[in-house]
């Protein structure tokens, strides 16, 4: 399609040349027309593919929209009730908490680990090209099969980690890792630390690699190596990297559905319930499609937040 | 300049026809109501995806368009994405001419309007027990019939209850008794699956419904008494905590590994318990709280339905084909090679005898009962919160009364 514009282009071009006379179109107008023709494909497929449903999704959520509303169309409109009734329900604070506890333990741990082993990896050893792609395992492994393994290793009466640790001596009786009230939720943050590693390890090695080694060589020179050469030459080396990855992770966080879905669907007694895993029973189980793009937009906001401060952050780093 | 003003003219109509393209899109799946000519293929849509119900399924479904004079045009989709699909159909008037329906969502559906009643084309209702019925029926009009049912029941392991000396319990003392005694070391005495979704729910519905309970209020003194025996049988560790997270295929995988003594569970485990040559299983009716009560089972089964395509000649032939799924010789064959029981209860009979191992099922369906039976389109939101208050209680979150009451109060 772009070939055939520029050969217009080029056509129009040679057309106004050759005319000379009063420009009835003019020149500055058309090239309007192909400036806008260029990037109506993005457009389109922005209106398409993220206006309408974001759109769409803040409608619904002012609906009443229910199974029926998919034959019949009839949706009516009830304002903020969706938000009350969702807002007021008592698996909402829970729901919230858990979010955040969610998000805040994942990104820690991913964050640490997949630093230190991206630190590590620089180092030149044997193995290191296949160890570090060995490393991107979990993220080639479809979420399901991750969490249904995940399950199995986790399980309480005959899970792997509990034969594990009862064959060292650690324990006596399993742990139940999934069905505890208390643990469920650090489980399910450690398969998503498991999972989130790989991402943060090749971003950060990424970032290592930029770092030039003069800056290293010129460090040791001053007598700075080892941890002070992490902390005053790695760090604010990588510090527009590490924000990327942060902020990234964060969104991508908020939103993990599958893995806890997988791995307990909500439960014990909603102790892994998130605002993404109450999103989707709502609309998909319970067919209450407009409080499920209630929540579905609450999520949508906590996300805009972190999308604004990393705008922000990436602003000031620039003004620097 | 002409040519200049045609290409303006041009690059106008791309853009319109750009900014349509997504009413292109959605409006080129819709059926044209095609004039009422003679029909040569209809299209069915099922949840069948895995063997050997996908293929026995197909095939009954392909006899029964040869006997009509039509080709069957099949599309099965995974049972979790069969709502949504259907959801999306009928918004784009895209309906197939049959659809199958898990009997729980058939209210749901049928509540939208997209479903047309069987009684529409003269098919027969006779001879279904109430419960199946009911199943099918959305404000007094029945929709959609189930072939084949099933329901859950007791299984347990002969040679672990001998060697322990355990007859199969009756009452929830002997089975309280019977489950603590064949709990030792990784052994389990019992499994059911007590998981956060509506699973969770279905095992639980022949406790509540044969004490008395009823699913529109939970914050009953018959509902807290089955749960309580739930919660006693975690607690004393004769269940596994864990089965606040098994799945029915999990349940059945413990019991298969010798790790629980018996189970809650349906037929369709049945091929694969077969399987295991070690294994001696027997099937009893679910324990009830004494011998006063009478058991009754939740209703499963899938039921076959007419949409309204807006077509009434394929709608008059899709109707065949319901009609002809339901015949007295398909339910026979489809109950045998798929391990459930014909929905007709004049079939019960000749069915038990033929199938001894589906015996103690077929009596069971006799009585049991759709899960939407009362609660229509309600079911989704009752049946969450009686997994709720399932786990509340199991994880010592809340006692089995005051979780009953939290949920019921939403």
């Amino acid at each position: 399609m772009s070939a055939t514009v520029q050969s217009r282009l080029h056509l129009a071009v040679t057309e106004t040349e050759n005319d000379g006379g009063p420009r009835r179109f003019g020149y500055r107008s058309r090239e309007r027309v192909y400036q806008w023709l260029f990037l109506a494909p993005a457009v389109a497929y922005l209106v398409l593919f993220f206006g309408y449903p974001v759109v769409k999704n803040v409608a619904m959520s002012f609906q009443e929209y229910t199974t029926g509303t998919f034959y019949t169309g009839e949706a009516p409109w009830v304002g903020f009730a969706n938000y009350v009734t969702v807002m007021s329900s008592s698996l909402f604070s829970t729901s919230l908490i858990n979010t955040a506890l969610f998000t805040a333990g994942s990104i820690a741990g991913q964050f640490i680990l997949g630093l230190g082993l991206a630190v590590f990896f620089k180092r030149k050893f044997p193995l290191n090209g296949i160890l570090r792609s060995l490393l991107l395992l979990p993220w080639l492994l479809p979420l399901i099969v991750s969490s249904a393994v995940w399950r199995w290793i986790l399980d309480k009466d005959s899970g792997a980690l509990n034969n594990f640790l009862e064959s060292l001596g650690i324990i006596s009786t399993g742990i139940p890792w999934l069905t505890s009230t208390s643990l469920a939720l650090a489980a399910v943050v450690g398969v998503n630390i498991w999972i989130g590693i790989p991402f943060n390890v090749t971003v950060l090695y990424g970032g290592l690699q930029d770092i030039p080694d003069e800056l290293y060589e010129a460090a040791s020179l001053d007598g700075a190596t080892g941890w002070r050469a992490f902390r005053h030459v790695t760090w604010p080396m990588l510090r527009p990297v590490v924000s990327v990855v942060l902020v990234l992770g964060v969104v991508y966080t908020l939103k993990v559905l599958d893995i806890i879905l997988g791995l307990t669907n909500g439960g014990p007694a909603n102790s892994t319930q998130t605002i993404a895993t109450q999103s989707y029973a709502l609309s998909f189980q319970n067919f209450k499609f407009g409080e499920g793009a209630a929540m579905g937009n609450i999520l949508v906001l906590i996300s805009l937040v972190f999308a604004v401060l990393y705008l922000r952050v990436n602003r000031r780093a620039v003004d620097e | 300049m002409k040519s200049a003003f045609t290409k303006t003219k041009a690059i106008a109509s791309t853009v319109t026809a750009m900014a349509a393209l997504p009413l292109i899109l959605t409006g080129c799946g819709a059926s044209s109501p095609a004039a009422n000519g003679p029909v040569s293929e209809l299209s069915v849509v099922d949840y069948y995806n895995n063997e050997p119900d996908k293929t026995i399924i197909g095939d009954t479904l392909a006899a029964c368009g040869t006997q009509s004079g039509v080709t069957i045009k099949r599309e099965t989709v995974p049972g979790k994405s069969l709502i949504a699909k259907v959801l999306q159909q009928a918004s784009s008037k895209t309906l197939p001419d049959v659809l199958m329906l898990d009997n729980p969502d058939l209210q749901q559906i049928a509540g939208t309007g997209a479903l047309a009643p069987l009684t529409d084309f003269k098919i027969s209702t006779e001879n279904y027990p109430q419960g199946i019925l009911s199943a099918g029926t959305y404000k007094d009009k029945v929709y959609g019939l189930a072939p084949t049912v099933n329901t859950i029941a007791l299984f347990y392991n002969k040679d672990l209850l001998t060697t322990a000396g355990v007859t199969p319990p009756k009452t929830w003392d002997e089975l309280k008794a019977a489950a603590a005694k064949l709990t030792s070391g990784g052994q389990y005495g019992l499994a059911f699956d007590a998981n956060a979704t509506y699973e969770g729910t279905w095992q639980f519905l022949p406790f509540m419904w044969s004490n008395g309970g009823d699913e529109k209020n939970i914050a009953t003194t018959e509902t807290t008494e089955a749960l309580q025996l739930w919660t006693d049988l975690v607690k004393s560790g004769s269940v596994s905590s864990s089965a606040l997270n098994w799945t029915q295929a999990d349940v059945k995988d413990q019991f298969v590994a010798g790790k629980a003594a018996m189970m809650v569970n349906g037929p369709w485990q049945i091929p694969t318990l077969d399987k295991e040559s070690a294994l001696h299983y027997g099937v009893v009716n679910i324990p009830v709280k004494d011998s006063s009560k009478t058991a009754v089972g939740p209703l499963g089964g899938e039921v076959w339905t007419v949409p309204q395509t807006g077509n009434k000649a394929k709608q008059a032939k899709a109707a065949e084909i319901v009609a002809c799924m339901n015949s007295d010789v398909n339910q026979l064959a489809m109950a045998k090679a798929r391990n459930t029981i014909p929905s007709k209860s004049t079939l019960a009979a000749q069915f038990a005898s033929e199938n001894p191992k589906l015996a103690s099922f077929t009596e069971l369906v006799k009585t049991a009962r759709a899960r939407t039976g009362q609660l229509g389109e309600d079911w989704p939101d009752q049946a969450t919160k009686i997994f709720t208050a399932i786990q509340n209680a199991l994880t010592d979150k809340a006692s089995p009364a005051d979780a009953l009451k939290q949920a019921q109060q939403g």
